[in-house]
């Protein structure tokens, strides 16, 4: 076993380890359920799939989020952009409600491309001063209160509905992956975020626009959060403050869970996909123990540090 | 020629932006204080100042990893498990209160000592590595508080929250209206507490090969590396210096409130307004320049910042709205140089 792992390729190595710690939690879980109540939900496509309805709103977060840590710079705007996005989408309602919320992405994405790309602002910091923004500007629009205005049909299809007894939310998460995963393999774009992410200067001195790469991906990361947004608001039928909070520290822990190195430069989309399950998965199986938010929080911090210590090791410096 | 700079000089051309921070924060409390209704008093002060203590501490737990190049996104955590601690211990006897106080501030740098060991022997990424122990940390401070209640010795919260005059007179250490002590009884309790920690800990600490090596690292790990420098025994010390501040504020935030709080979103938003903190301070998040003075003196300005609104019964939910504009332009300041750059190879670092 130790063998097998040690001859693994270094960029799978990730992908195999959290692949295996899903199947432990469901193991574990299984477990617990036939112990106290004698059934296994967890193993139910049913339930499975209704974990990854719920699943899905972070997992195209993190698809987004993937994007910017391959640059080696961080979106820390995503839980109002969610919410921005949301809440114009369902003030203007109608058939513009989804064009309105992705138009809000793109609008914080070029905003956040041009302060880290072309002002040349540290990401931590200018995306964290967006994020506040967004937070005033929502709030004073709404006044601190959740807006009345209720999702449209449409926004409740993609969300809540089914189609062929799947849930579309999971669809809309399939063809965002296939999108994301494509552009990042098959595409100069995402060859040019892989180059600029290991050293921007040698990318830019290869020809590489390096600063529309960045700008482009801080949009494809705002698109997604604010798709996701949508999706959310249409999931919970209405638009309230604060809903894409608890976001962004998964998305975060999933992209780097799925081993994508958080200085940029290396990862593979698959992992994130798997990173998002892991998550999604271990928080279902921990409510279904019933465990308090003390335990579920010490286990999340823990399981992080863990995995990371297995694969995410960086290079010791010697010069 | 023939004069030297002066070292004050010398000291804003370095790092112009605790410069910029401190004339800043000089006028926006001045005219803070002439807009104010009832004018400068000390009741005003000790009021601001105590408003002012959790974040500042919070900020210059976070200066020292910053220095180094790396962030610790567990101060919030810590700080707010060091409060839990503290509203379960810092009560009964004198001795009692005495041996809470240490074990809440050993427990702050314990988990400071913990998240060095695991960033230097772990080698994981600061910023990833205390996202998590943050979580941690989080976890552990709903265990011992659930709920937010706890209590505070009362004796203790009254005289460390006023000035001078009512220390004394809580513990009756010598007569509080003597005429030699009037002059410095008007004297914020915190504010004391802030400068001596700021300057009683930081300052002696920079001086130190290890608080040296932090700005090295900062600036150069290789370099630092190849100079021989105890490059892991400094990033440890960063961690832990920064546990100890976090449990500094946690510790003083519980004895102001007199209760503990595990309050998750509470923690996120000290974390993030302590980065802000630093920056408008002007230590730089690649690392290398700045210091903890600068940091306190940001963290008051974000402060002052939240002042105004009182003052001028600004609509208090455009607050996040205001303080996102001014971090963004503080930040934007720098832009200058950006522009200036001649060789866009040295923008790439």
């Amino acid at each position: 076993m130790t063998l097998a792992i040690a001859s693994l390729k270094p960029e799978d190595k990730p992908v195999v380890l959290a692949s295996a710690f899903v199947l432990v939690i469901l193991l574990v879980g299984t477990v617990y359920t036939l112990a106290t109540q004698g059934t296994a939900p967890l193993l139910s496509p049913q339930y499975l799939v209704q974990q990854l309805q719920t699943g899905s709103f972070l997992g195209i977060a993190a698809a987004g989020m993937m994007v910017v840590i391959l640059l080696g710079h961080i979106d820390l705007s995503i839980p109002w952009t969610m919410t921005a996005a949301a809440m114009m989408a369902t003030t203007v309602g109608g058939d513009m409600a989804i064009p309105v919320g992705i138009a809000v992405g793109v609008a914080v994405g070029l905003f956040n491309g041009i302060g880290v790309a072309y002002l040349r602002i540290p990401s931590m910091i200018f995306t964290l001063g967006v994020d506040s923004v967004m937070r005033g500007l929502m709030v004073a629009h709404t006044g601190g209160f959740a807006p009345q205005d209720a999702a449209t049909p449409l926004m409740r299809f993609f969300a809540a509905e089914r189609v062929l007894g799947v849930p579309v939310a999971i669809f809309v998460w399939l063809a965002v992956s296939v999108v994301i995963a494509v552009m990042l393999r098959r595409t100069a774009f995402g060859r040019a975020v892989y180059a600029t992410g290991n050293r921007e200067a040698a990318a830019y001195l290869s020809g590489i626009r390096t600063r529309l790469v960045i700008l482009g991906a801080f949009v494809v990361c705002g698109i997604c959060a604010a798709l996701a947004g949508v999706l959310l608001a249409g999931y919970s039928a209405k638009a309230y403050q604060g809903m894409g909070t608890p976001f962004l520290l998964p998305a975060i822990a999933a992209v780097v869970i799925g081993g994508t190195r958080i200085l940029g430069g290396q990862g593979r989309y698959v992992g994130t996909l798997i990173g998002v399950v892991l998550i999604v998965l271990l928080n279902s199986v921990l409510s279904i123990m019933q465990m308090p938010e003390a335990g579920r929080q010490v286990i999340y911090g823990s399981v992080i540090i863990g995995m990371l210590l297995v694969y995410g090791r960086g290079a010791r410096v010697t010069s | 020629m023939n004069a030297r700079p002066s070292p004050v000089l010398a000291g804003v051309r370095h790092n112009p932006g605790f410069a910029i921070a401190l004339v800043l924060f000089g006028a926006l409390y001045l005219v803070y204080n002439m807009m104010h209704p009832r004018g400068f008093s000390g009741a005003v002060l000790i009021q601001n100042v105590n408003e002012s203590v959790a974040i500042v501490f919070l900020a210059m737990a976070q200066t020292v990893p910053v220095l180094m190049g790396g962030l610790d996104l567990s101060v919030g955590a810590i700080m707010t498990l060091t409060n839990c601690i503290a509203s379960e211990l810092v009560i009964g006897t004198p001795g009692q209160i005495a041996f809470g106080m240490a074990a809440t501030l050993a427990s702050g740098t314990a988990f400071g000592l913990m998240n060095g060991l695991i960033v230097v022997y772990g080698r994981l990424q600061p910023i990833i590595a205390t996202l998590a122990t943050g979580a941690i940390a989080m976890g552990l401070a709903l265990f011992i508080r659930p709920k937010p209640g706890g209590r505070v010795d009362d004796d203790i919260s009254w005289a460390l929250t006023n000035d001078l005059y009512e220390l004394v007179a809580t513990y009756g250490w010598f007569d509080a209206d003597a005429g030699w002590f009037q002059p410095v009884a008007w004297i914020p309790v915190p504010l004391i507490i802030l400068v001596v920690i700021a300057f009683g800990v930081w300052l002696p600490f920079r001086r130190t090969v290890t608080g040296r090596t932090i700005y090295a690292i900062g600036s150069a790990e290789g370099a630092a590396f190849m100079s021989g420098l105890p490059i892991e025994r400094a990033k440890i010390a960063a961690f832990t210096l920064a546990g100890f501040f976090a449990s500094c504020g946690g510790l003083y935030l519980a004895i102001q409130t007199s209760s503990g709080n595990a309050d998750i979103t509470q923690a996120g938003a000290y974390t993030l307004n302590s980065i802000a903190a630093v920056v408008i301070g002007g230590t730089s998040l690649l690392g290398g320049v700045g210091g903890a003075i600068g940091s306190l003196v940001g963290a008051l300005i974000l402060r002052v910042i939240s002042f105004y609104f009182r003052i001028l019964s600004i609509d208090p939910l455009l607050q996040p709205l205001v303080e996102g504009v001014v971090l963004l332009t503080a930040v934007s300041l720098g832009v200058f140089r950006t522009l200036q750059v001649k060789n866009r190879l040295d923008l790439f670092r």
